[in-house]
């Protein structure tokens, strides 16, 4: 399992109902439902991963997330789950918000811009990152709102949201020592866990 | 595979004759002391009956879902789905289908004679509704000894009855595939389904319904019924792709066929008007028309889907709109409202309504993949979901 996903299950409660936004193949909707007696859909709109969803048997729901979520009424769930997604949004503040609307708490993951690398890539460089975490070029890129801890946590603040977990990644795993000493520089990908 | 061994690898059987002298209470009040249901069946039965689907048909559908007929020139009408390996695997499921009350290949209608007075029914058949249709094929399943379907599976008009099977039987049934459907026409649905209404019955040679006693039929309305309605069922780009504004031959003002696209209908109106019966169009329209379980909610379809117990997957197509994506996602809010399992794919195509008919890959696949995971064993899926509201304290 991809490491941030690895991290989502251990912070998800048993018999939680959840929303995934961006699902993908629904890989952990599968773990949370088999685990965690998870139950809930995920909202996806690449065919090819919603065919995967639903040979896994995970409940998939074909939507577009920059569409918005106003069909999911208040409090519709226990935990809204957003993977590697919040950054090819058009507006992720506004996401942030109906996420917060749909559960009390959300979990979301995304690439650090911050990195050491990609900062290292654009200062020396002076062209704009492309890593393992964000490998494409800056027009074809899907990733039209990257930014850092640091700005995100900025947001979380300016909306009065509570941050109750955070951890970093790396290459290999999350919560490497040397990703807590000195999260923003060495962390390839952030993980929350928000409350409004 | 040859086209013999094929049809032997589908194992289609029938059309068969079931009768049912069990009374069956209909919507409109009145009582069917007596009637047929003509179907067909394809694969086998399992030694559990767990493998069952049913398939229910649309407006101008019947019994004859799938393989060839003696002498046919064409399959039945989803043939494209339901054999050996396609996404209705007839390796797998025992796949049911046939043709509603009220129709006219067989099943009892207003073709029929009615005990009563010895005549045809004519237009004196009784209104249908889509529930009266599931009750029907609940008895159906009895007579065949299907406790519980895997699935029951059906687009537009067929949609609705499988949206009222969760409904009304939610133990029988595992999994409900709602394929370009709705929870209740629009006015504008309505309009058009009147248009066509007023087109037979507008017809001289209709006579009220009595038209085999005058030894004619209603042939022109009819026709034109279907022209209308074949509009709809197309989309405006799928008609340009097809037809665009071609020229029979050089413009010669006048009102006989000019326009390809008006050849086409006429010769589908026509097809349409020597195969189907007037009365049994009036009255599946009117079916149409009625149908809305939120009616007994008050107008909550969330409500109305709170005794279901299974698994849907609802389908729509992009460019239908006869029954728009937006009518298919107001079935999957309400399902998720109602905390069910659903899962719901539109399918980018050109062909309008008409696709859930059609061939495509992706809708073939969506279909195949989901059933991978139904069968109707009785504790089957009821582990998963409806853990009723338990979560709407936090």
């Amino acid at each position: 399992m991809r490491p941030d996903l690895a991290l989502i299950h251990d912070w998800v409660a048993p018999g939680s109902r959840v929303l995934d936004l961006g699902c993908g193949d629904g890989e952990l909707l599968e773990v949370l439902a088999r685990d965690k007696q998870a139950t809930g859909y995920g909202l996806e709109i690449d065919p090819v991963r919603i065919n995967v969803c639903l040979e896994r048997g995970v409940d998939v729901i074909e939507q577009d997330i920059n569409e918005g979520l106003h069909n999911i009424r208040d409090d519709a769930f226990d935990l809204v789950i957003m993977t590697q997604a919040l950054q090819a949004l058009k507006r992720p503040d506004k996401a942030l918000d109906e996420m917060l609307r749909i559960a009390r708490e959300c979990i979301i993951t995304f690439p650090n811009f911050a990195y050491w690398r990609h900062r290292l890539h654009l200062g020396m460089k002076g062209r704009m990152p492309v890593s393992k975490a964000l490998p494409h070029a800056w027009y074809d890129t899907p990733n039209i709102h990257l930014s850092t801890f640091k700005d995100f946590e900025q947001l979380c603040r300016m909306r009065g949201y509570t941050i109750v977990d955070r951890a970093v990644g790396k290459d290999g795993g999350i919560g490497h020592w040397t990703s807590r000493t000195w999260p923003s520089m060495l962390s390839r990908m952030a993980v929350f866990r928000i409350r409004r | 595979m040859t086209h013999t061994d094929s049809q032997t690898a589908l194992n289609l059987s029938g059309p068969h004759r079931a009768a049912f002298d069990e009374p069956l209470a209909l919507a409109c009040g009145q009582t069917l002391e007596h009637y047929e249901l003509v179907y067909e069946t394809y694969g086998t039965l399992n030694e559990q009956r767990s493998n069952a689907v049913l398939v229910c048909h649309a407006l101008g559908g019947n019994h004859h879902a799938a393989g060839f007929h003696e002498g046919d020139r064409k399959p039945g009408w989803w043939d494209k789905h339901i054999g050996p390996g396609k996404s209705i695997d007839t390796d797998r499921f025992f796949v049911i289908s046939l043709n509603n009350l009220g129709g006219c290949h067989g099943s009892t209608g207003p073709n029929a004679i009615n005990p009563a007075t010895g005549k045809l029914w004519g237009p004196e058949f009784p209104m249908m509704t889509v529930p009266d249709w599931v009750h029907s094929q609940a008895r159906l399943a009895d007579h065949l000894g299907i406790e519980r379907f895997a699935a029951v599976i059906g687009g537009s008009l067929g949609g609705m009855q499988v949206q009222t099977w969760a409904i009304l039987y939610p133990d029988r049934i595992a999994n409900a595939i709602v394929i370009a459907s709705t929870p209740r026409l629009s006015a504008q649905n309505i309009a058009f389904n009147e248009v066509a209404r007023q087109a037979i019955r507008s017809d001289p040679d209709f006579h009220e319904g009595w038209y085999y006693q005058h030894d004619t039929r209603p042939r022109h309305g009819l026709k034109l019924a279907r022209m209308i309605g074949h509009i709809t069922y197309l989309s405006e780009a799928a008609m340009g792709r097809k037809f665009g504004r071609d020229l029979r031959s050089a413009l010669n003002f006048g009102y006989d066929v000019e326009f390809e696209i008006e050849s086409y209908l006429r010769y589908q109106g026509n097809n349409f008007s020597n195969s189907f019966d007037a009365n049994t169009y009036l009255l599946m329209t009117k079916a149409l028309d009625y149908f809305d379980p939120a009616r007994d909610h008050n107008g909550d379809l969330a409500a109305t889907f709170a005794k279901s117990q299974c698994r849907f997957l609802i389908i729509s197509f992009s460019s239908d709109w006869r029954f728009t994506p937006a009518r298919s996602r107001e079935i999957v809010e309400a399902l998720v409202e109602a905390d069910k399992r659903v899962s719901y794919v539109n399918i980018e195509s050109p062909h309008g309504h008409d696709a859930f008919l059609l061939p495509d890959e992706r809708y073939e696949t969506v279909l195949k993949n989901f059933l991978s995971h139904a069968m109707a064993a009785p504790s089957d899926d009821t582990h998963h979901h409806n853990r009723g509201n338990d979560h709407a304290a936090s």
